[in-house]
């Protein structure tokens, strides 16, 4: 169909350009004068040294919730796997310890370049394991590697994937311990301190899962 | 003279022509991202730092040129070998030859040598850069031809055809300035502007603006046609279609974008030349410049110390901002930086006071001053074009390309046509 477009009749001065030119040039002129002089009204955010506030309902980098013995509250039952549409969630489940829980995952890993930060797997979870709460938007790594997170970095912001390719020794909580690691990971520890990261050994199942995708 | 030294001094003055351009070049770029950028309420290049100075942004630029020149430099295989390693080195020649005629200061005399202030003393300057300027477009064609692509042969058809079209009103609209000038020279039009008419008691320079305001208008537009800025820079809209240097990667498409720079340059100069009366101070001409040539460099200086004053105490604030944005970073002793650079320029002025009342500037020298001052003059008018050309091109549209044929072929060839008639007609009934 035809779009007929109605065109504003132009007076004759501006149909020769030149006043209507030297008005816009006008108007961009203000603007620059004002923003030469005062800087302060200008929308700008200087983001990484001048953080805006996450909105309420924000989804960031996803945590693991934990147990009162430090153990994940993941068993395992592979929902947000399943729910994930990016497929970015890969979880190997094993026997647990403890005798009302009947799995646990060995293994919980999220690939964050992958992720589309949908938060489908915190509502698939039955258990409230995962959730998308740390407000950690800014993600740093230098190989796609980095960006696999595993376990024990999901439940305390640091452990084996990210850093150093080998399980940590994760000081297990205790209720009434002093010295007690916080749930939510600690924004100073892992993330931008700029040491050197080692190279992550992907497991052997990772690459074969991914690559029916 | 000594051969030796005629030579020194001309390839000092092409050194110097060749360089002006160049080194114009980061300060262009620089000021169409920021201009643009604070025209847009935006603060535009800021985080590029050396030591945590980042003058503005400028330090973005050599980034730029960096990133330009170690990328690799690709040669696609379908291309046609010769002229598309040749198109880009036609573009930036011809942009730095045209710059060859254009008089920075008065002929220049010491002693018995008069010394013109050219890299190339032609009598028919102007014409030079006529026939200079339309090789231009054959690095436009030969990009786009030998690019061996459809989409670059007509990026490079549209281009050339517009260039072609503008060139015309280009030529037609000097041609009334020439005649009241009665010369070719370029330096004769910028002395003839050093003259006055009265109007009343209030003497007013003859620029030629004032003379042919409307060759002036056609002039300015035609030139940012030539040039390939916006409102007409359809040859390049990177945003909207493919144009003639799609294929260029590197160094040699850095060449292109370097071109268009110094063809901003360039148009700079020849409209202040032209039309802005050039090096001419405003109501000081040469011989009074050489006469007065302490005062005037006493009240540089003054007025140097002065702004360089001026300009602390906004620092002072800024150093404030600067520690509340960037607390833990090299960033935050910026303003002390320039503070402290301000604080030299004062203190260069006035102890360039005291040496200048010390040694009053005579003889010799006061010519040197002369050509300084006014080599000083051509330089604000000359960045003032170059900010303009930046002004526009942030200020309006684009046109479609036909009314931009429209224009060119329907408005300002006829509007030239006729302006060169009235001229013509006046100056036969003035003589």
């Amino acid at each position: 169909m035809a779009l007929k477009v109605a065109s504003p009749k132009l007076s004759f001065l501006e149909r020769i350009y030149v006043a209507e030119v030297f008005r816009g040039l006008g108007v961009t002129f203000r603007h620059l004068a004002k923003n030469v002089v005062n800087q302060s009204d200008m929308p700008t955010v200087q983001f990484p040294e001048q953080p805006k506030p996450l909105a309420v309902r924000h989804r960031s980098r996803h945590r693991l919730t934990v147990r009162e013995n430090g153990q994940p509250k993941c068993v395992a039952c592979m929902c947000c796997e399943t729910a994930c549409p990016a497929r970015c969630i890969h979880i190997v489940a094993e026997e647990s310890d403890e005798v009302w829980i009947e799995k646990r995952c060995k293994t919980f890993e999220i690939d964050l370049l992958r992720c589309v930060f949908c938060g489908y797997c915190v509502e698939a979870c039955p258990e409230d394991a995962i959730r998308m709460d740390t407000d950690e938007v800014i993600l740093v790594g230098e190989r796609r590697e980095d960006f696999i997170v595993g376990r024990e970095f999901l439940m305390f912001g640091k452990g084996d994937d990210w850093k150093t390719g080998r399980p940590a020794e994760v000081a297990v909580p205790r209720p009434g311990d002093p010295e007690a690691p916080p749930a939510t990971p600690d924004e100073d520890a892992g993330w931008r301190d700029g040491a050197p990261r080692e190279r992550i050994k992907i497991p052997a199942g990772w690459r074969a899962n991914s690559k029916e995708v | 003279m000594s051969p030796v030294v005629e030579m020194s001094i001309a390839a000092g003055r092409a050194a110097l022509v060749w360089m002006i351009p160049l080194a114009l070049l980061p300060l262009m770029i620089w000021a169409e991202r920021k201009v643009s950028a604070y025209m847009h309420d935006r603060t535009g290049p800021n985080r590029a730092q050396i030591l945590g100075i980042r003058a503005g942004g400028v330090v973005h630029t050599l980034a730029d040129v960096l990133k330009l020149v170690m990328k690799e430099d690709i040669t696609p295989t379908h291309v046609h070998r010769f002229y598309f390693l040749l198109a880009p080195f036609i573009a930036m020649m011809v942009s730095l030859m045209t710059f060859a005629v254009i008089p920075f200061a008065d002929v220049l005399h010491l002693g018995d040598n008069a010394i013109r202030m050219q890299a190339l003393h032609l009598n028919v300057g102007v014409l030079w850069i006529f026939s200079i300027a339309s090789f231009g477009v054959f690095g436009i064609i030969f990009a786009g031809y030998g690019a061996n692509n459809k989409y670059s042969i007509l990026g490079g058809l549209r281009a050339s055809a517009q260039m072609i079209s503008y060139e015309l009103s280009l030529s037609l609209s000097i041609l009334g300035l020439i005649m009241m000038a009665g010369t070719l020279d370029l330096n004769e039009i910028v002395r003839m502007q050093g003259e006055f008419f009265q109007l009343g008691p209030i003497p007013i320079p003859k620029w030629g603006v004032l003379l042919q305001p409307l060759g002036a208008v056609i002039f300015m537009t035609a030139v940012i046609a030539e040039t390939n800025r916006n409102p007409f820079d359809l040859p390049e809209a990177e945003s909207e279609i493919v144009g003639y240097h799609v294929e260029y990667s590197s160094i040699k498409f850095a060449l292109f974008f370097m071109a268009e720079y110094v063809n901003i340059t360039v148009a700079s100069a020849l409209v202040a030349t032209l039309f802005f009366g050039g090096w001419q101070v405003p109501f000081l001409d040469t011989e009074t410049l050489i006469a007065n040539a302490q005062q005037v460099v006493l009240g540089m200086l003054g007025g140097m110390a002065l702004v360089s004053a001026l300009l602390i105490i906004p620092t002072r604030k800024w150093n404030k901002t600067l520690a509340r944005l960037y607390p833990n970073d090299l960033r935050k002793n910026e303003a002390n930086f320039w503070a402290i650079v301000l604080l030299l320029h004062i203190v260069g002025a006035l102890g360039g006071i005291g040496f200048f009342v010390a040694n009053p500037i005579t003889g010799t020298s006061a010519h040197v001053t002369a050509a300084v001052i006014q080599f000083l003059t051509f330089m604000g008018k000359l960045l003032f074009f170059g900010f303009a050309f930046v002004w526009v091109r942030w200020t309006l549209p684009r046109f479609r390309y036909d009314q931009l044929m429209g224009l060119g072929w329907k408005g300002m060839l006829p509007l030239a046509l006729l302006n060169l008639f009235v001229t013509a007609a006046l100056v036969l009934l003035v003589q």
